[in-house]
């Protein structure tokens, strides 16, 4: 990637020190901050590098892919007078990259529109729109408690072990906009994932007949670590063009971020910052933020940036800092749970740690259906009321319970039989998902629906002709 | 003029910098990148630079401007979006698109438009700093004062008649022809003087009951709200921003999410203030630095919004100020102090962190403002603290409760259960509850206080119980703590509850009262039923449970005459159990 468009203007041999990815030169006249350049090594091998502190006696260079072999009589730095670019155009569809950008798929190079730099321009506030176009995923757990709106950015927390990917490729199969026919596209962003993982991916786009409209940058556990510092920022660069020049609705998954915020420390402590919490730097919420929230809508655009990054929490540790930080910056989170996955259910979904902030605006009449803010709440204050006396009952057991109290514990076993666990393959659009919800709230005293507005009772619960599941059916 | 010598991201290093001051602007590079001078040592200037330094070479040059960071102050900033630096970005989308550059200039008070201006002295008068010279009508809710600037006096030797001039003309001339416009430029780091300060009294509504009812909040008072991701930091600060009961607010999103702040700038549009029905934008400014927006610009955030607010307070005016997140400035302050390889204190933040807060939150309180005529105004402040791993005994958050009166602590427990507002009835606290006691006996009715001592010893018993249930069950407990814990339930739902999305997003202080007199109206009718024999179960199972459980959907209006009915059937309904 990232030819250069002009001659080179600045060379040095003058090399100080390498160490790690780090290379120090003498003071170069002309260098500027965060321009990019090129490592000559004496075999006559290129590597790219970045500028990343100058100062009248020295130009320190970060060295993506790292300093083996430099050494520092024979080696040359070219300095070429821009910050690192992607070159793009709509041919980047269906292609496969690595995580530099140069393609991997035995294709040619692109021949590009533009080249645009990989940091991207913060989005004007005023000139936003709010996300509020509802995405049916066709997963209850995500529809009908968490919905996802175009625009919005929406990790998903896994742990090591728990099936991410499957949920994230059952996204990519499902996702539709209701009324949709707008084009989409996928941009899959692969960091430091072992091989396999990139592969299923590849494959179950490739299964849905997706490919065509997917770009793919992938960076495998294999490949250097510096280099995933920058393969989310190709993903979005290649996002924004598809989205803001295109017009296309662009989804874009990176995974697996854990991945890149270690490579983030790493970078860090060979600089020798002064670390934040667990070593990783203090600038990383700064960091993570300038690409999630590359995420959004641009009033009188017709495209949408929608990013779902993956993050596995170490040791499931949801305040660890990558998760922390991360859910400091995006619009809420999907959590996976263990707990769940061990008792059989897919998706597994921590229904209470997950939340979407942007789905007030994604849902109710002309958008997903009427009630659904109430069976929403509804649904969340019974489960939760459930797990509650679930806890009590393995202390004292079900006997010293109330009846109404064993009720609830009933609902609780049946909205994860029923509403959480579905099929890896099943599409559920959301009114069958609002059906399934009614049919077992249904379990519950009517006068505990305290949340759902009386006259959406009257019109969907079973009791009063069964709306909620006959609509459905005859839907 | 001096050369860059050293670039290390917002830092940067520049030599012959000799007559430089400390907090000068100056402006970097060819593009001429704002920037501020953050040490001095020689001729040697270290510079934070607000915007992103790429592209920056050894010997480009810095020019100083001999000016601290001020803030334009004048007609035109009601209703406006700004930056960090004041950049009005209304301006900026206009005229370059969606996408912020670098080096782009906008300024915040637009200097073609006109405003009908109305005298209010004459030739001869004698006037000093803060007195009202004359008024325009800003917007349909906020009469803007033009005051004179504080650090002028004189006697008035020629005063525009009324009419319409722009912010830069000379509205007034002082004797030895110092000359007075609509607009006067302040720096914002320099707190602006007032006459004396008073101590906080009035409540602040804000149409929240946990914040009206339980923990008040003061005009001129502060506050913090600390939660960790998800527990509803955010939407507490819009939902004070929207329904606060002062003059101006001012909302600051620092370090924040661009589409929260979309989403804030569309409903401030949408929805109507409740006295007056006129859309909330009318005295509301926003200041968007947004968490991919240059780091060191989130310090001049905070301290452009308090100064806005200040000069409004200085009307005689009751300002609304919410930041979210201070946690964001702080990180900035940790970022910045890194680079200059200052000695780190807790977690790495700078040892000065709390002196900043200060600096910050001290600017809040209630005064009697400089000039004629006599008024008080004052400047509430509401900052969002958001603790990693939302523990709260990060640095942030406790340098944070060393300065504010009242925190809001919003529970993640709660939040999981999709219990909103979460802000926890166990551990928050106002020490504002005995100043506003007089408000709510003048406003409201007498019992406030003891009402609200009352449900929250409830609360505190419930929580007291609910160990006990844990192990040994809810069915082994006596009926009264059943009871208990049914109205400790239903203080919790039907009153601390609130949707932000219904009738109930601003609760008015007397139908938050009726609603809590309700409640306890029937706890002790209950208790009553219960001597006399009846079952927690029956009680429970009572209709008018139901009823009371849907009070909070009754619009403010109505509520008095409604909520009779339920009184009603509580009295029969409870007759017959």
């Amino acid at each position: 990637m990232m030819e250069g468009r002009q001659l080179y203007v600045v060379e040095t041999r003058a090399l100080r020190e390498a160490r790690g990815s780090i290379l120090v030169t003498g003071g170069v006249p002309g260098a500027k901050f965060d321009e990019v350049v090129e490592v000559v090594l004496a075999s006559g091998e290129e590597k790219l590098g970045r500028v990343i502190e100058v100062a009248k006696e020295f130009t320190v260079i970060q060295v993506f892919g790292g300093v083996s072999e430099v050494d520092l009589t024979g080696c040359r730095v070219r300095f070429k007078g821009e910050t690192l670019k992607l070159p793009v155009s709509n041919d980047m569809l269906g292609r496969i990259f690595n995580g530099r950008g140069d393609p991997i798929d035995g294709g040619p190079r692109i021949v590009p529109e533009d080249y645009l730099d990989i940091n991207g321009e913060p989005i004007n506030p005023a000139a936003r729109e709010p996300p509020s176009e509802f995405i049916e995923t066709g997963i209850s757990t995500i529809d009908g408690l968490n919905s996802l709106v175009r625009g919005q950015k929406l990790p998903i927390f896994s742990g090591s072990g728990l099936p991410h990917n499957r949920v994230v490729a059952q996204i990519i199969r499902q996702a539709s906009v209701r009324g949709g026919g707008e084009g989409f596209a996928v941009v899959f962003g692969a960091v430091g994932i072992s091989y396999d993982d990139a592969a299923f991916f590849m494959r179950s786009l490739e299964s849905t007949g997706g490919l065509e409209r997917t770009v793919a940058f992938i960076n495998t556990a294999s490949d250097p670590t510096i280099e995933r510092v920058i393969t989310p920022r190709l993903a979005l660069t290649a996002a924004e063009f598809l989205a803001w020049r295109e017009g296309l609705q662009a989804l874009v998954i990176l995974a697996d971020m854990t991945n890149y915020c270690e490579a983030l420390r790493e970078l860090s402590a060979m600089r020798e910052e002064v670390p934040g919490r667990r070593g990783y730097p203090g600038y990383m919420y700064t960091d993570l933020a300038t690409m999630y929230e590359r995420a959004g809508r641009i009033s009188g655009k017709r495209g949408s940036v929608t990013i779902m990054p993956v993050i596995t929490m170490p040791d499931d540790d949801i305040t660890h800092p990558i998760p922390d930080l991360t859910g400091y910056i995006t619009e809420g989170q999907l959590v996976l749970s263990r707990g769940l996955e061990r008792k059989g259910i897919y998706p597994p979904m921590d229904v209470f740690l997950s939340l979407s902030r942007m789905m007030k605006e994604g849902i109710g009449p002309g958008k997903t259906r009427e009630d659904h803010r109430g069976v929403f709440m509804q649904l969340y204050a019974a489960y939760s009321e459930g797990n509650y006396l679930r806890e009590i009952s393995t202390i004292v057991g079900t006997e010293s319970l109330t009846e109404r109290d064993r009720v609830y514990l009933k609902f609780a076993d049946e909205f994860e039989r029923r509403f959480i666990s579905q099929g890896e393959f099943e599409r559920r659009d959301i009114e069958t998902t609002l059906g399934i919800a009614w049919d077992i709230l249904s379990m519950l005293p009517e006068g505990d629906l305290k949340l759902i507005p009386e006259e959406f009772i009257g019109k969907y619960h079973p009791a009063y002709g069964g709306r909620g599941r006959v609509a459905t059916e005859a839907h | 003029m001096g050369k860059i010598w050293r670039v290390s991201g917002p830092i940067v290093i520049a030599d012959g910098m000799r007559g430089s001051k400390i907090y000068e602007v100056v402006e970097v590079g060819e593009q001429a990148l704002l920037g501020e001078i953050i040490g001095l040592e020689g001729e040697r200037a270290t510079i934070q630079v607000y915007e992103d330094t790429s592209g920056l070479r050894v010997g480009d040059e810095v020019l100083g401007s001999g000016k601290p960071l001020t803030a334009e102050l004048g007609p035109g900033l009601i209703g406006s979006i700004y930056d960090g630096l004041q950049k009005a970005l209304m301006t900026l989308k206009e005229g370059i698109g969606p996408f912020l550059k670098r080096g782009l200039k906008a300024k915040a008070l637009d200097r073609n438009k006109k405003w009908h201006f109305v005298p209010r002295v004459k030739r001869g008068d004698p006037v000093k700093g803060g007195d009202i010279i004359g008024t325009v009508q800003e917007t349909p809710l906020v009469e803007h004062r033009i005051i004179v600037p504080p650090n002028l006096r004189g006697v008035v030797e020629e005063v525009r008649g009324e009419g319409d001039y722009t912010v830069e003309e000379r509205i007034a001339i002082l004797e030895g022809g110092r000359e007075i416009r609509m607009m006067h430029e302040w720096p914002v780091r320099r707190p602006r003087p007032y006459a004396s300060r008073l101590d906080p009294s009035d409540l602040l509504v804000t149409g929240m009951r946990i914040m009206d009812y339980m923990f008040p909040m003061a005009l001129g008072g502060k506050g913090a709200i600390p939660g960790g991701f998800g527990t509803g930091k955010t939407v507490a600060l819009q939902q004070l921003a929207r329904w606060a009961q002062t003059h101006v607010n001012i909302y600051i999103g620092c370090g924040e999410r661009g589409n929260e702040m979309a989403d804030v700038l569309k409903s401030f549009l949408e929805l109507k203030e409740p006295r007056t029905g006129r859309p909330l934008m009318e005295k509301e400014i926003f200041i968007a630095n947004t968490s991919n927006m240059p780091v060191v610009a989130r310090e001049a955030s905070v301290f452009l919004g308090i100064t806005m607010a200040e000069y409004f307070r200085d009307m005689g005016y009751h300002v609304l100020l919410v930041a979210d997140s201070t946690s964001r400035w702080a990180e900035a302050m940790r970022e910045i102090g890194g680079r200059l390889e200052e000695m780190p204190g807790e977690e790495g933040f700078p040892a000065y962190l709390g002196s900043s807060l200060s600096s910050f939150y001290e600017r809040s309180g209630r005064v009697k403002c400089l000039g004629d005529p006599e008024r008080v105004g004052s400047v509430t402040v509401v900052g969002a603290v958001s603790p990693p791993g939302a523990d709260f005994s990060e640095p942030v958050t406790q340098n944070t409760l060393r300065i504010v009166e009242a925190l809001y602590a919003l529970d993640v427990a709660l939040a999981n259960r999709r219990h909103f507002p979460a802000i926890s009835w166990l551990s928050s606290y106002s020490l504002y509850a005995d100043e506003v006691e007089e408000w709510w006996k003048e406003n409201v009715g007498p019992e406030w206080k003891e009402m609200r001592n009352r449900a929250l010893k409830i609360l505190q018993e419930e929580a007291e119980l609910q160990e006990i249930v844990r192990l040994i069950g809810p069915e082994a407990l006596p009926e009264k703590d059943k009871l208990t814990l049914l109205i400790a339930r239903m203080i919790r739902e039907d009153f601390l509850m609130q949707s932000t999305y219904s009738v109930d997003t601003y609760c008015s202080p007397r139908k938050a009262h009726l609603m809590m007199k309700t409640i306890m109206a029937f706890y002790d009718k209950a208790q009553r039923l219960m001597e006399a024999g009846a079952q927690a179960k029956e009680i429970q199972g009572l209709p008018v449970v139901t009823r009371i459980a849907r009070m909070k959907e009754i619009p403010n209006e109505v509520f008095e005459e409604e909520v009779e009915e339920i009184w009603t059937e509580m009295e029969e309904g409870l007759v017959r159990a």
